[in-house]
C-alpha cells in the first residue's frame, strides 16, 4: 500500500504540488496516573489527511474521540508526540522563532467554543482585532487598521461594523459574540481557520446564520476552515469533506455527500442513524447499540470498534484496520468494507 | 396508552377522563433585580395528563427551566412566582410550606437535572444517595432500600455493582441514568428532566430518550421534557409545546405540530435545522435576538423578528386562538379566511 493512498480528498497530492495543510501519520498521546504511571491515553493516533485551498473540512465525531486534539496540535498548543504536520510544505515543528508562530497563528487562526469566555470582557469588541491587527499586520497605519476592522465586520454581518466595534461584549448576543470570533480571525489574513464547535453553544435558530458565514468566508475569502463538531448535519450543510473519527482515529474521510450517502464504516453507519431526523421514522430497536466510546489507554491491536461492531470478523480483533481508499476519495478503516462486502450494520 | 391520550387531550379546554396530574393556571415568575423586573415566565397555563409525555422547546433566555424551577418550587430569590397556580394532584404547590413539599418531592414529583455531574453529589457513592433520598422519605429497613436501588439500576440498565461507584466513575450517559434511577425510586406519577440528554453524544442521546420512553410506558409517569432541540422529541412527546421570550406561542399534538406549524416562530423554528438527508438547501434560520425580557415589546413579543409581521402585532399583544386542535398566539389566526391559503 503506498502512502499516497491512504490521504482521503479530492485534490489528492499529485506528486510536486503541496496541499495547504497535510498531516502525516500525526499522534498524539497524554501520560496517565502518577509518575510511575506508564500509561498513555492515546487520544490521536496515526492519523493522516489533507486540506486544500478553499476548502472546509469537518471532523465529526463523539466527545473523546480526539477531534479537539487534532486542533489542539493544529495551532500548536501540543506537541504531536509522533508524526508530522505540513502547512504550505514547511513542517510545524520547524516553526520556532516568535516571528514565524506568530506569523503561523495568524495564517491558522483558532475560533473557539464558547464565545462568552474567550472574548475579553471589559473592553470594547474593537480591541481584539485591533489588536490582532497591530500585530500581525504591522505595515497599516491607524486608519487603514480602522477600516479594515470594519471590513471584517461587515464581512461576518455584523453591521454596521464601525458602530459594532463599539459595543461591549455584553451588549452582543451569542451568535453576534460568536462573528466576532470569526471577524478576529479573518482580520489576521488567515489561510486557514481551526474552528472548534463554533455553533455548539448557540441556538438553533442562530446557528444556521454562523454556518453561513463559515460559507462565505469559504467562498468569498478563500479561506479553509476545519470545522470541528458532533453535529453531522450541520457538517452536511457547510463542509466539502468530511473525516469521522472515532477513539482517536479516522474511521472514514471523503466528500460528505459520499460519505453521508453510502457510509461505508459500521460506527459512520451508526453516528448517522442516531441523528434525529424530525422527516423520517424513528429507528430504535431492541438491538440498538446503547455503548459508548472506550478511552484508548495503551490499546492493544485490533478495531477499537470491534466490541460495538456487529459485523465484526476475526481479523478486527487481531490487526489494526488501515485507512484504505474504497472509491475515488473516499476510504475507510474497516476490514469488513475493505473485503469488497457491503457493511450494513446498523 | 399515552397514544390514546394523545388523540383527544391537547387543548386547555379538553379535559381527560382522567383528569390532569398537575394543570399549570396563569403562572407568572419574576426575577426581581435592580435595573427592574424581568418576566421571564408570563401568564403560562396548560395541563399535564397521566402518562403524558410534554415536551417543551424554546431558545436559551425563552423562559423555559425558569418554568420548570417554576413547577417544582425551587426557585431562589432574586426568581418569585408573582401569580398563578401550579396544582398538582389536587394541591397548589405554590402555597405549600417547605416541609410539605418535602413529602411530595421525589415521592410524587422528581426532577432529573440538565447536568448530572452537577446534581449527584461527588464525595458519595451512588448508593449512599438513593439511601439518602429513600430515608428521607421514611424507608429505613436495610435490605428494602438495598433491593429496590437494585431494581431501578436495572431498570435504566446499569449493572447493580455500580451502587458502589463514584459518580467520577460513570461515563455522561451512565450518570444520566442513575439520575433517572434515582428520580425512579418511588415511581412517582411526574417527572421532571431539563435538558437531560445535552451533554450527550448523539449515540448516547438516542439510547437515553428510547430508555425513558420504555419506562414511561412500563411504569406510566408523566413527563414534561424541556429542550432546545426539537427534532429530538418528534419522536417520543406526545404534545409540544414552543415558548418564545416567556410565553407559550403554540401548542398541540407533535406529530400535527411537525406536519403543519401555525405560528411563524414554529416554522422558523423548524427551518433552523439543517437536514441529513434530501437535497442540501440554504436556510436562513431566524434574523436577529429574542427580546430583552425586562423592556418586552408592547404587542407580540415575535413581531421584531417575524417575517409576517403586520401593524397591530407592534401594538396589541395576540391572544390564544384554536386551530385545528392547536392553540396559537398570534393575529395571523384572528380571521378565518386567512385559513383558507
Amino acid at each position: 500500500m503506498t502512502e499516497l493512498q491512504t490521504q482521503p480528498g479530492p485534490q489528492d497530492v499529485s506528486p510536486g504540488q503541496e496541499p495547504l495543510l497535510r498531516v502525516d501519520r500525526m499522534s498524539r498521546h497524554f501520560k496517565i496516573g502518577n509518575a510511575l504511571s506508564r500509561s498513555a491515553l492515546h487520544a490521536v493516533d496515526d492519523m493522516s489527511f489533507t486540506i486544500g485551498e478553499r476548502e472546509i473540512v469537518a471532523i465529526a465525531g463523539e466527545s473523546g474521540s480526539g477531534k479537539s486534539t487534532v486542533a489542539r496540535v493544529l495551532a500548536k498548543i501540543y506537541k504531536p508526540t509522533s508524526g508530522e504536520a505540513y502547512f504550505q510544505g514547511k513542517p510545524l515543528s520547524a516553526i520556532r522563532s516568535r516571528r514565524e508562530k506568530l506569523r503561523y497563528s495568524g495564517l491558522v487562526p483558532m475560533v473557539f467554543q464558547d464565545p462568552f469566555s474567550s472574548i475579553h470582557p471589559v473592553f470594547r469588541v474593537s480591541h481584539g482585532v485591533m489588536r490582532a491587527l497591530k500585530l500581525h499586520r504591522p505595515e497599516l497605519t491607524s486608519e487603514q487598521r480602522f477600516t479594515e476592522a470594519v471590513r471584517v465586520f461587515d464581512a461576518v454581518g455584523l453591521n454596521p461594523g464601525a458602530e459594532v466595534l463599539q459595543r461591549y461584549p455584553h451588549e452582543l448576543s451569542g451568535g453576534q459574540r460568536q462573528r466576532v470570533g470569526f471577524a478576529q480571525a479573518l482580520a489576521m489574513r488567515p489561510k486557514l481557520i481551526l474552528a472548534d464547535e463554533p455553533v455548539s453553544m448557540l441556538d438553533v435558530s442562530i446557528r444556521i446564520g454562523l454556518l453561513n458565514v463559515m460559507a462565505r468566508l469559504r467562498d468569498e475569502e478563500g479561506v479553509s476552515i476545519l470545522y470541528i463538531t458532533h453535529d453531522l448535519a450541520s457538517a452536511r450543510y457547510v463542509a466539502d469533506r468530511l473525516i469521522v473519527m472515532y477513539a482517536g482515529q479516522i474511521a472514514e474521510a471523503g466528500p460528505i455527500e459520499d460519505v453521508l450517502a453510502s457510509p461505508k464504516h459500521p460506527y459512520t453507519q451508526l453516528l448517522l442513524s442516531a441523528v434525529p431526523d424530525p422527516k423520517a421514522e424513528l429507528n430504535v430497536g431492541a438491538e440498538t447499540d446503547r455503548g459508548e466510546p472506550p478511552r484508548v489507554i495503551d490499546p492493544v491491536p485490533g478495531c477499537r470498534f470491534r466490541f460495538r461492531c456487529p459485523v465484526a470478523i476475526a481479523d478486527c480483533h487481531t490487526q489494526d484496520p488501515q485507512l484504505l481508499q474504497l472509491s475515488p476519495g473516499h476510504s475507510a478503516a474497516c476490514f469488513v468494507a475493505q473485503s469488497g462486502a457491503e457493511v450494513k450494520a446498523f | 396508552m399515552a397514544h390514546a391520550l394523545a388523540d383527544d387531550q391537547y387543548g386547555l379546554d379538553s379535559p381527560s377522563r382522567l383528569g390532569p396530574v398537575l394543570e399549570i393556571r396563569d403562572l407568572s415568575v419574576e426575577y426581581v433585580l435592580e435595573g427592574g423586573i424581568v418576566g421571564a415566565v408570563d401568564n403560562v397555563s396548560f395541563d399535564v395528563a397521566p402518562g403524558e409525555f410534554l415536551a417543551i422547546v424554546g431558545e436559551s433566555g425563552c423562559g423555559k427551566s425558569t418554568l420548570l424551577f417554576g413547577i417544582a418550587q425551587l426557585l431562589n430569590p432574586p426568581a418569585e412566582i408573582s401569580g398563578g397556580s401550579v396544582t398538582f394532584k389536587g394541591r397548589n404547590l405554590v402555597q405549600l410550606t417547605e416541609h410539605d413539599l418535602a413529602a411530595v418531592r421525589w415521592k410524587d414529583m422528581s426532577v432529573v437535572m440538565q447536568s448530572a455531574m452537577n446534581a449527584l453529589n461527588p464525595v458519595t457513592s451512588v448508593g449512599a444517595q438513593f439511601r439518602d433520598a429513600m430515608r428521607a422519605h421514611g424507608v429505613t429497613s436495610k435490605e428494602e432500600i438495598h433491593r429496590r436501588s437494585v431494581e431501578v439500576l436495572k431498570m435504566v440498565g446499569i449493572d447493580p455493582v455500580h451502587l458502589k461507584s463514584y459518580p467520577h466513575q460513570l461515563s455522561g450517559g451512565m450518570r444520566q441514568r442513575s439520575m433517572i434511577a434515582m428520580a425512579m425510586l418511588f415511581t412517582p406519577e411526574l417527572i421532571i428532566m431539563d435538558e437531560p440528554t445535552s451533554a450527550l453524544d448523539v449515540v448516547a442521546q438516542r439510547s437515553l430518550m428510547a430508555q425513558i420512553k420504555d419506562l414511561q410506558r412500563e411504569y406510566d409517569f408523566a413527563v414534561i421534557f424541556v429542550t432546545h432541540d426539537m427534532s429530538l422529541v418528534r419522536h417520543f412527546s406526545d404534545r409540544l409545546m414552543v415558548m418564545y421570550a416567556g410565553q407559550v406561542s403554540e401548542v398541540g399534538p407533535t406529530q400535527q405540530l411537525f406536519e403543519q406549524p401555525h405560528h411563524p416562530y414554529t416554522v422558523g423554528l423548524m427551518d433552523a435545522f439543517p437536514s441529513i438527508r434530501g437535497p442540501r438547501v440554504q436556510l436562513t434560520g431566524i434574523p436577529g435576538s429574542p427580546p430583552d425580557l425586562a423592556r418586552p415589546p408592547a404587542g407580540c413579543r415575535f413581531a421584531p423578528r417575524c417575517p409576517k409581521v403586520m401593524s397591530r402585532c407592534e401594538t396589541d399583544p395576540p391572544p390564544d386562538y384554536q386551530v385545528e386542535g392547536t392553540s396559537v398566539r398570534c393575529f395571523l389566526y384572528d380571521a378565518p379566511e386567512v385559513l383558507s391559503d
